[in-house]
């Protein structure tokens, strides 16, 4: 075997269909592959509601897919029992963007840092847990004197840094960061987008970096995957997605973006019609069919296939078979 | 000031808001001044914080009554100071000649009422009683040129999008022909194809109907493409203003707006690491001595911690920082 090119984290036609109220279906995720290698991050981006939360949710087996498989190392991870899937817990993390919304607001910060040692019981005792706790803090670039504060009385950038050691305490492989920079001002976004590339490198992490920013991710990324309802609209190596987006809805993104650059300024911003709705009972044919200006009868009629258009830029669109 | 005095429609003059609450003073705003052309949109910009929205809610007397003060400074539109009005005047004042608009399009829209209905009466408000028919054509009219289908109006806003819903609540705003706009990051929440629509609606009906606008925003972008001046905020105070030209290119450059540039990640390179602002803002509640941005600040001298740097002035650009102050100019190269 040549276990090198098995990547860390693999999904297979990954697919999560929730039931609404009247038995319809809400196509959540419909369908997604996607491959990231050990070291590399892969942004994942679309407009609010398109499932980019719901595929980390399933990678984390948060919730349980509909169908479709999530590889660790190569292995399925519903097969795991035992201690795998202990191993597994611990080696896959996740960043969330209002880190407030998912810790105990009554626990102080370095409680917080040191819970999931707790419950790991990574450490014999409490010294040595409380020690790793304020060497995260290190890691972070959180100051010790916060140890003893509570998350309501610090700012969204160092609440984010909590988020941050908390994901770290396992030592993780694999961290999923659910737009962890969304709520952020742009200067403490910067410091907290630095300080994830740091960590990475430091310690080989392997991100799935979700957002809504294309500048982010463009920043953070080795390959970039765009989704539109559910699923993978065009995926590819970071600077080729930018200089030679494929898709149409890639392209109304990046024609979306107001850009601080005098010189964009007065052509006209490119704006594409009408609005993402939501995927319930969704029609045969390409989901973005509605909004596109190169919209022809077969895009009504079936859906487009994810096409290798070059070296590992793939693309799900009829107009390149045009 | 600006030499064409005739073409200013709001003129802030060192206005000084605070909050009191019985633990602490909040120096949200610290003697600001600005000014609105008239037809010409100034975009205000800074970060969570800084006192944008107290400023804008300063010029329409909307501070809550219980814990805002305006402890000095004039607020003039049209030549006419705002701070001295009665309450009566200032509700003719809000709505016919000065509209905002807020990030949550639910705070202006009532939840019970069709959209319809709700454009009717703000277009009745302003024009007085109207002919029943001529008020729904003008509700299809507004609709239409929002870009949604005239039959929606009977719906409710829990129906709408929260694009949809913005693009009303500025339709509404703009039907009663106010001279100033005030938007306070109109398109914050939206993602960013529907922001794109409502921008290009804002400046579309801007132009169309010669609207001078104050933009609330922490995306330089914005600013890039819709705003001809930009007042940078930092801890309640303006610490640098001019066009957009003297803004992104011009020679003068403060460090705080450097600093800001260099947070932003490149749409067109790929530089490996961002140059952030190290630290936070300043607690309001405890602003140091000096300069304000100084404990931020690559470019810090001695002086610079213990006086309040000047404001100076070239043409129409504004800054205040001790860089500037010494006579020898840097340029903007200079500054980190
Ligand atoms: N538990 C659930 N029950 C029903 N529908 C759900 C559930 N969770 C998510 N959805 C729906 O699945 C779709 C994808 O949601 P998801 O949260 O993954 O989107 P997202 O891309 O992360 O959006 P955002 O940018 O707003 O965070 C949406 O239409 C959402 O309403
Ligand atoms: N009602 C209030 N009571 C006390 N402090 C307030 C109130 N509203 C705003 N502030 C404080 O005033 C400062 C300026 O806030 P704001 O004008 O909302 O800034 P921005 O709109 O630039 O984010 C902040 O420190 C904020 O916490
Ligand atoms: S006055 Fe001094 S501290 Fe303030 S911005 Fe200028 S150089 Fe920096
Ligand atoms: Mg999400
Ligand atoms: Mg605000």
């Amino acid at each position: 075997m040549q276990e090198k090119n098995v990547p860390l984290i693999q999904t297979i036609d990954l697919r999560k269909l929730f039931k609404l109220k009247g038995g319809v279906m809400l196509h959540a995720v419909d369908g997604i592959n996607i491959e990231i290698a050990s070291g590399e991050t892969l942004g994942v981006v679309g407009e609010s509601g398109c499932g980019k939360s719901t595929v980390g949710r399933l990678i984390l087996r948060l919730i349980e897919p509909t169908s479709g498989q999530v590889l660790y190392d190569g292995q399925d991870i519903s097969k795991f029992r035992g201690r795998q899937a202990r191993d597994m817990r611990r080696n896959m993390q996740i960043i969330f963007q209002d880190p407030y919304s998912s810790i105990d607001p009554r626990m102080s910060v370095i409680e917080l840092i040191a819970e999931y040692l707790f419950i790991h019981r990574v450490f014999k005792n409490k010294i040595e847990t409380f020690n790793r706790a304020a060497e995260l803090m290190d890691m972070v670039g959180l100051a010790r004197r916060y140890a003893n504060s509570y998350p309501h009385e610090l700012d969204g950038g160092r609440r984010q840094r909590i988020g941050i050691a908390r994901a770290l305490s396992l030592d993780p492989k694999f961290i999923i960061c659910d737009e962890p920079v969304s709520a952020l001002d742009v200067s403490i976004q910067a410091q907290i987008l630095n300080l994830l590339m740091d960590l990475q490198e430091e310690f080989k992490l392997t991100y799935m970096f979700v957002t809504h920013d294309l500048s982010v991710v463009k920043h953070i990324s080795d390959k970039i995957m765009v989704m539109y309802l559910g699923q993978c609209v065009e995926i590819a190596a970071f600077d080729e997605l930018f200089e030679n987006p494929l898709h149409p809805y890639t392209n109304a993104l990046l024609a979306a973006i107001p850009e601080p650059d005098l010189s964009r300024r007065n052509k006209e911003m490119k704006v594409i019609r009408g609005e993402v709705v939501s995927p319930i009972n969704v029609k045969p044919g390409c989901r973005f069919a509605a909004r596109c200006d190169d919209c022809v009868e077969t895009c009504r009629e079936r859906d487009p296939e994810l096409i290798e258009t070059s070296n590992g830029h793939f693309v799900a669109c009829f107009k390149l078979k045009r | 000031m600006l030499e064409n005095n005739g073409g200013i429609l709001l003129n802030i003059e060192d206005l000084k808001v605070v909050y009191k609450t019985d633990l602490e003073t909040v120096e949200a705003v610290n003697g600001i001044s600005l000014t609105v052309m008239k037809g010409r949109t100034l975009g205000l910009v800074g970060e969570t914080g800084a006192g944008k929205t107290t400023t804008a809610l300063s010029i329409l007397r909307l501070l809550p009554s219980t814990t805002g003060r305006i402890e000095r400074g004039k607020i003039e539109f049209n030549g006419q100071d705002l701070l001295k009005l009665d309450e009566n005047m200032m509700r003719v004042i809000r709505g016919n000649q000065i509209a905002m608009v807020f990030q949550d399009p639910m705070t202006s829209l009532n939840p019970v009422m069709t959209v319809g209905d709700q454009i009717a009466e703000a277009i009745e408000l302003h024009n007085g009683k109207m002919p029943h028919e001529e008020v729904n054509r003008r509700v299809e009219n507004i609709l239409q040129m929002v870009g949604i289908m005239p039959q929606r109006r009977f719906e409710y806003p829990h129906q709408f999008s929260g694009g949809m819903k913005q693009r009303v609540v500025i339709a509404i705003a703009l039907s009663c022909e106010p001279e100033l706009l005030i938007a306070d990051e109109p398109t914050t929440a939206l993602d960013v194809t529907i922001q794109a629509q409502v921008l290009n609606m804002i400046k579309d009906l801007r132009d169309r109907l010669g609207t001078a606008m104050l933009l609330i925003t922490h995306d330089l972008g914005i600013v890039a493409q819709i705003c001809d001046d930009v007042a940078v905020m930092y801890a309640g105070e303006i610490i640098e203003t001019g066009t957009v030209e003297d803004i992104f290119i011009g020679d003068w450059r403060h460090p705080y707006t450097a600093g800001l540039f260099n947070s932003l990640p490149d749409l067109r390179s790929q530089a490996t690491r961002l140059k952030p602002i190290p630290g936070l803002m300043p607690d309001p509640s405890n602003l140091p001595n000096g300069c304000v941005f100084a404990p931020r600040c690559g470019n810090r001298m001695d002086i610079c911690e213990k006086e309040h740097p000047k404001t100076v002035q070239k043409a129409q650009h504004r800054l205040s920082c001790h860089l500037y102050a010494t006579g020898e100019n840097p340029r903007r190269r200079d500054v980190t």
